[in-house]
């Protein structure tokens, strides 16, 4: 610790520290337009100029660390004349057009200008005029107003992982731009909307639609993916205008990805179902609550007569809280039901008690990180910005991926190969461990299974960087690994090859509350959404699923739905995905509902609703309440969230999550899967990722130019006898459909990737790829 | 220590004149190897590294010898070669600033023209002294006959084994590019010069750290004038004290001035520090057709402008040029006689640090537009009486706020020519025209 | 596409930075392209871009700031003249009315039959033979005089 003196007070801080962190920590304002905690310094606005003891200039606060005995003084005038006169040249060339700007009311140069400006000016000449420019979709710029900070540049450069903004041109004449006429596309690009100080970069679906002053803000949580960003909803006459992050250092610092500010946009669609629905003779008619209720429980009474209450499948996605998974698992066991599930995408998971393995900010921290089945940047957009900050901290990323995707970050061992051979990577990386360190038992599960295995150099060399002096390492496996048909075997090997090294094994699953739900005991081994659904329900519910999309676990949900006697849907919005459907109870979206989430790292937020559910829509979990109500059955009394959580969750004592089961044995592996049969691999965008955002406009706007392909290597085109002229049949949901065929390097040997389009309209494509490719 | 100070070599040729960076120049065939091997080139480094000579021992003879840094800011060069980590492992690397851009400078381009190999060697020296494997000279885009002849120079100093590895078979490795600027000013900043050597634009860092320690790609890194290299084996020939004994107290050795402008013999002259004015005047043939001088500008626009009576019985030196409210600068003597409009040379100063402002902090890019865009309207004839004050004060907030020197060097004309040559505004200002003739329009 | 000499030079850059720094030659890269192209369209900054594996917006930045770049067709000579001080105290002005006058153009204006495009320039560290004016931004000529100037011109049609 080192004494400086600030104003005159002395105090002890942290050597290397900057005198604008100091001044932040002690609550001493300093302005400043190019200073970012999160960002690399720039030192260019100058606002920041202080008085330094001993020093004839004054210097930038946030450039200058402290040193011993350092003394500074931020209200002198000395130092107030030289913030007093950067804010006058600030202020030379801009706009000054508030009352019309959108940033007008929470502009950074606005206030500064109030408290260290001067009033009138002296510039006499022209002021200077920037053209705008056309980013792209979500972020309109009105560049005259731009004030040099390049914060938006080095937030894209720094966090976002490209430079895809720069500063051309020189002197007076510097000027913000994208590539000539390109578009920003980070799927973190929002966030410079609330990095610019002043109103040249604003939030295009936004803008002209409010004054700052007329709205609420309130704060609620994403649902989006499993990191649980914490947002700050805008609302004007009960609507969310727009979106921004709500800072929490351990979870989403100060930013937010693209879809969980924009999804907003998808809260009011037209598809919304505003009142409960029912089919009568073929014919969707409009009821009061009453009459669905009533309907649906001699409904349900006499399908359960009929074929046993466990021929009832609850389906619920894992957004769900814990509250509505807590009532959707107590209705299914009140009635009697074993069939319950949130896992809709996986196809073979029976895991408990999975989670991140460590804090989210703790990824930071790892020497190396082993990424299994990961479309990193759209499952979870603000995580993978953690393991960027990994690499630039010095840490390592090994990929193995069935698709060499470009994550933004410098990848130190790449293995590229079909999904269902991540399971023989990573035996190949224990085994290479093994014979390095001589080690003649690793698990009796799989010894007989690594004598099998022969590493390669890959192999080796991922195992040397894991084996690495005093190196943190972390395994995580992404959705499209938690997936797999294999996927309990992919984590118990993960599990195995971390606790080699003592390392974490994590997953990196973007259910939003995968965690809670595991947590409340639902989903028992066994019992999966895919076997459920094998088993030829009577009767099928499910909340908060669009099940043509959601469902991808199974590859013909249709086909279930069509078969099932009777189906209910709690759902926010209607569409032909339902067709088959009897019943549509109007569910309110994450908004309007309280709730409560458990993301990824275990952390546990509880949100209050941000506006009234729109039209006759009510929150699922009071649905589910007066469901039970209606059914007869016991304690169905609660009357709010908390009630409810209270009982879920134990107060002052430590949470004790499932253990993780281990499989009995290792079931789905094959060692000579290096057959030539055809892998699928899918990439899901991330603005196609749940019912929201599949809504939202601004995210859907670049759409036009997506199309539908199939992408693979030149190599197996070649095996196939295709080239880039055939088409490529595929089966969705029992149809076949033909695809143009991309040839794409980046793709494994024997492994076709689907990308698929999504427009969001009342018409959905069906867009759920079949689990076998054929030809 | 340094001992065998041999008869200082000065060519007889050239009175007054001491060529030292320029030895080769009044030689046929200046440039070649030949010619600089033929006067003692590369013996020093063959020297040093034969005996094994430890870089402090070299350290310290530069300190004797007094020499500053030739690119401007004067600072001492054996205390700068000090405050590298010479002993660190990695990557460090030395940099020559051949950017000369400050209008009136144009002696690197004859150092590098007429004798370029005693650069190299000099460069070879400090990185031995400092431990870099690599060096760079960055050189003005402008002057490309000079960039391709030092391409050439580079391509002999290997061929000879002077540069490379294993130089002189003493396992010492060091290797040395030629690279060129585009046209920008600013890249002549040290740390803008990094930045363009890393492959952007030339936006100067904010110091500390010092480029000693983040540098080039973050390693440790020297800059230095061309003309501060140049110097290094002569040093080393003869010893710091006889380069000392060149000029005067706190000014050792020789400076190269720059002299254009209003003179009958524009050009480069290298003489010993401390000569006067008036015998530097008369070396470059004193003021143009018989005019009479009215003010110089003795080290480049970023030094103060300075009227004829008071450099008249100035010396060019550092101390010399201080004594009368200027600086030596980067030595480039710009000679204006009595026809001289201050305000229009005024404006075009100006208009060159506007226009060269990289435009990264803000009183530099608003500010320097805002004086010029002033001078401008005064010079158009819309000049309004409180311009001057406006000026003055405009420049004044730049000084001093910026990240580089840009920013202050911007101010110091602005400032100097309104000191010393006000009634000339004013005049121009209330009447709308020059108080000069229009002898040069 | 890039041509194979170009690629070449390029390559004989690349050699003087370390390998993981490719970056470091785009100053050097765009000049070669220029000086094979007589100017820097978008799609040339690009190739410079991917052949140093760069973002395109770094080439551009970069092809912004350095004046010797130019971003639009400057005719078969670019001449550039500097007008500063010490050309300035030395008549330049002069010798700029001439050009303008004899080519028809102004400053950043290229003449009717294309050839020529005049450039306003900054010192160009060559003050001692003002006035003086490069060509094409490598040739340059010093101590004009107006007639001096006239035969340059002649000597180049
Ligand atoms: C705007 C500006 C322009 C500069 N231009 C040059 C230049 O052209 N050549 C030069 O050697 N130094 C120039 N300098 C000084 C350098 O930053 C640096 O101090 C110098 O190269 C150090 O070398 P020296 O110690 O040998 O003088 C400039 C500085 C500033 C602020
Ligand atoms: S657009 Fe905004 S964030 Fe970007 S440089 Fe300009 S003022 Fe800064
Ligand atoms: S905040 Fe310090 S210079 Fe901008």
């Amino acid at each position: 610790m080192i004494k400086i003196k600030i104003n005159g007070k002395s105090i002890e801080v942290e050597p290397k520290t900057t005198i604008i962190q100091v001044a932040d920590k002690v609550g001493i304002d300093i302005p400043r337009f190019c200073y970012h905690k999160k960002l690399t310094v720039a030192a260019n606005c100058r606002m920041c100029l202080v008085e330094v003891k001993n020093f004839p200039k004054p210097l930038p606060a946030c450039a200058t660390q402290v040193m011993e005995g350092m003394e500074i003084s931020t209200k002198s005038k000395f130092t107030k004349e030289a913030q007093q006169s950067v804010m006058e040249f600030l202020l030379i060339n801009h706009p000054l057009d508030c009352p019309i700007c959108d940033q007008g009311g929470e502009c950074d140069l606005q206030d500064t200008a109030m408290a260290y400006g001067a009033s009138g000016t002296r510039y006499t000449e022209e002021k200077r005029v920037v053209f705008n420019k056309n980013i792209g979709p979500l972020i309109s710029t009105d560049l005259t107003r731009c004030i040099q900070c390049t914060r938006c540049v080095r937030f894209l450069k720094e966090v976002g992982g490209v430079m895809e903004l720069g500063l051309v041109g020189r002197g007076e004449h510097a000027e913000i731009s994208a590539y000539v006429d390109k578009s920003v596309e980070s799927e973190l690009s929002g966030n410079i909307i609330d990095l610019c100080p002043v109103g040249a970069l604003t939030s295009k679906p936004f803008r002209y639609s409010a004054r700052t002053w007329e709205l609420i803000r309130r704060y609620t949580i994403s649902p989006h993916d499993s990191l649980g960003s914490n947002l700050e909803t805008h609302i004007k006459n009960n609507i969310v205008m727009r979106v921004l992050p709500k800072e929490n250092e351990k979870i989403n610092e100060c930013w937010i990805s693209d879809r969980d500010r924009y999804s907003y946009e998808g809260l009011n669609h037209e598809d919304r179902l505003t009142h409960p629905m029912l089919k009568k003779n073929n014919k969707w008619i409009k009821v009061e609550w009453e009459e669905a209720f009533e309907f649906i429980t001699q409904k349900l009474n006499k399908i359960t007569q009929s074929y046993g209450a466990d021929s009832v499948a609850f389906i619920m996605s894992p957004q769900s809280t814990l509250e509505e998974g807590f009532l959707f698992n107590k209705l299914a066991k009140s009635m009697g039901s074993s069939n319950i599930d949130y896992r809709i995408s996986q196809k073979g998971s029976e895991l408990n008690g999975s989670w991140l393995g460590c804090q989210v900010n703790d990824i930071e921290t790892l020497d190396l990180a082993v990424i299994i089945g990961a479309n990193l940047r759209q499952e979870q957009p603000l995580l993978a910005h953690r393991f960027r900050k990994m690499t630039s901290h010095g840490g390592s990323i090994v990929l193995i991926n069935g698709l060499d995707d470009e994550l933004l970050m410098p990848i130190k061992e790449r293995v590229i190969c079909s999904p269902t051979e991540y399971s023989i990577e990573i035996l190949k990386i224990i085994k290479s461990i093994q014979t390095h360190k001589k080690i003649k038992s690793i698990d009796k599960s799989i010894d007989s299974i690594l004598k099998k295995i022969t590493t390669d150099s890959n192999s080796q060399k991922i195992s040397q960087l894991i084996l690495e002096k005093n190196v943190r390492v972390g395994i995580f496996l992404g959705q499209g690994a938690l997936d797999l048909e294999c996927a309990n075997d992919l984590y118990y090997l993960s599990n195995i090859l971390s606790s080699l090294v003592d390392g974490i094994c994590g997953s990196l699953s973007n259910y939003a509350n995968g965690v809670g739900l595991d947590y409340l005991g639902i989903g028992a081994p066994g019992i999966n959404t895919k076997n459920i659904l094998k088993k030829n329900m009577a009767a099928i519910i499910t909340m908060n699923i669009e099940p043509d999309i959601d469902i991808t676990s199974d590859t013909n949900i249709q086909s279930h739905l069509k078969a099932s006697k009777f189906n209910i849907g709690i759902t926010p919005y209607a569409s032909k995905s339902f067709d088959a459907y009897d019943c549509l109870l109007p569910m309110s979206t994450f908004t309007e509902s309280s709730g409560t989430y458990i993301n990824i790292s275990r952390q546990v937020q509880s949100v209050k609703a941000v506006v009234s559910s729109l039209a006759e829509s009510r929150p699922a979990w009071k649905i589910l309440r007066v469901l039970g109500n209606y059914l007869g059955y016991d304690d169905f009394n609660y009357d709010s969230t908390e009630e409810i959580v209270g009982e879920i969750l134990p107060s002052n004592t430590l949470m004790t999550y499932p253990e993780i089961n281990k499989p009995e044995k290792i079931n789905t592996i094959n060692i000579r899967s290096t057959t030539n049969s055809l892998q699928s691999y899918t990439i899901v965008r991330h603005e196609d990722s749940d019912m929201i955002v599949r809504r939202a406009r601004a995210l859907h706007a670049r759409d036009a130019k997506f199309s539908d392909v199939v992408n693979i290597h030149p190599t197996t085109l070649k095996r196939l006898k295709l080239t880039d002229k055939n088409l490529f049949e595929v089966e969705r949901n029992g149809v076949k459909i033909k695809l143009p065929i991309h040839s794409d390097l980046r793709v494994a040997l024997n492994t076709v990737c689907y990308h698929s389009k999504y427009k969001p309209s009342f018409k959905l494509p069906l867009i759920k790829v079949a689990d076998k490719a054929t030809l | 220590m340094i001992t065998d100070t041999a008869e200082l070599r000065i060519n007889p040729v050239i009175k007054k004149e001491f060529p030292l960076c320029l030895r080769t120049k009044f030689i046929n065939n200046p440039a070649s190897i030949e010619t600089y091997l033929s006067i003692g080139g590369y013996e020093q480094i063959k020297r040093v590294l034969k005996n094994k000579i430890t870089p402090e021992a070299l350290i310290e003879e530069i300190k004797i010898s007094g020499l500053r840094g030739r690119g401007g800011a004067g600072f001492p060069t054996g205390l700068k070669w000090s405050f590298m980590p010479r002993a660190s492992q990695g990557d460090k690397y030395i940099v020559c600033n051949s950017d000369e851009g400050e209008p009136g400078t144009f002696k690197d381009r004859d150092i590098i023209k007429y004798n370029p190999h005693q650069l190299i060697e000099g460069m070879i020296i400090a990185a031995y002294i400092m431990g870099a494997k690599t060096g760079y000279n960055y050189i003005h885009g402008e002057i490309w006959g000079e960039y391709c002849s030092f391409e050439e120079a580079i391509k002999e100093a290997r061929a000879a084994g002077f540069l490379g590895s294993n130089i002189c078979k003493s396992n010492f490795n060091f290797d040395l590019h030629a690279v060129h600027g585009y046209g920008a000013y600013i890249c002549g900043e040290e740390t803008a010069l990094i930045e363009s050597i890393e492959g952007k634009k030339g936006q100067p860092r904010f110091k500390p750290p010092f480029p000693a320690t983040f540098g080039i790609y973050g390693k440790p890194t020297n800059v230095n004038n061309t003309e501060t290299y140049a110097t290094i084996p002569w040093i080393l020939e003869y010893g710091g004290q006889a380069f000392s004994d060149l000029g005067v107290k706190n000014s050792g050795g020789t400076k190269i001035f720059s002299v254009s402008g209003h003179v009958n013999k524009p050009g480069n002259y290298e003489i010993q520090m401390g000569m006067p004015f008036k015998d530097l005047l008369d070396l470059a043939g004193g003021v143009w057709n018989d005019r009479k001088l009215k003010a110089v500008i003795p080290g480049g626009p970023s030094t103060a402008l300075v009227p004829a009576k008071n450099i008249l019985n100035a010396t060019m030196d550092y101390e010399g040029l201080t004594a009368i409210g200027s600086s030596l600068g980067a030595g480039s003597l710009i000679v204006m006689d009595d026809s001289t409009c201050m305000v229009k040379t005024l404006k075009r100063l100006s208009y060159f640090f506007y226009e060269e402002s990289c435009g990264q902090c803000t009183p530099c890019r608003e500010g320097t537009g805002w004086v010029y865009r002033i001078i401008k309207r005064i010079v158009d004839g819309n000049g309004k009486p409180e311009d001057l004050r406006l000026l003055t004060d405009v420049s004044k907030k730049i000084s001093g706020r910026t990240i580089c020197a840009l920013g202050d060097a911007a101010a110091v004309p602005v400032l100097s020519f309104i000191n010393h040559f006000e009634k000339e505004f004013e005049y121009y200002i209330r009447h709308g025209r020059s108080m000069i003739g229009n002898t040069h329009d | 596409m890039l041509s194979i000499q170009s690629k070449n030079k390029i390559d004989q850059e690349l050699k003087k930075y370390p390998d993981n720094q490719k970056k470091s030659a785009v100053i050097a890269a765009l000049q070669i392209i220029q000086k094979e192209k007589g100017w820097l369209s978008n799609k040339d900054i690009s190739l410079v871009s991917q052949y140093l594996e760069i973002p395109e917006i770094a080439a551009m930045e970069v092809a912004t700031f350095y004046n010797m770049f130019d971003l639009k067709n400057v005719g078969k000579y670019k001449i550039s003249v500097c007008t500063n001080i010490s050309c300035m105290l030395r008549d330049a002005e002069k010798l700029v009315n001439h050009m303008k006058k004899k080519f028809d153009i102004d400053f950043n204006e290229l003449s009717k039959d294309g050839k020529f495009y005049l450039k306003e320039s900054e010192c160009m560290g060559a003050c001692g033979g003002a006035p003086l004016i490069t060509i094409n931004n490598h040739d340059m000529y010093e101590n004009l005089t107006i007639d001096k100037f006239d035969e340059i011109i002649e000597g180049l049609k």
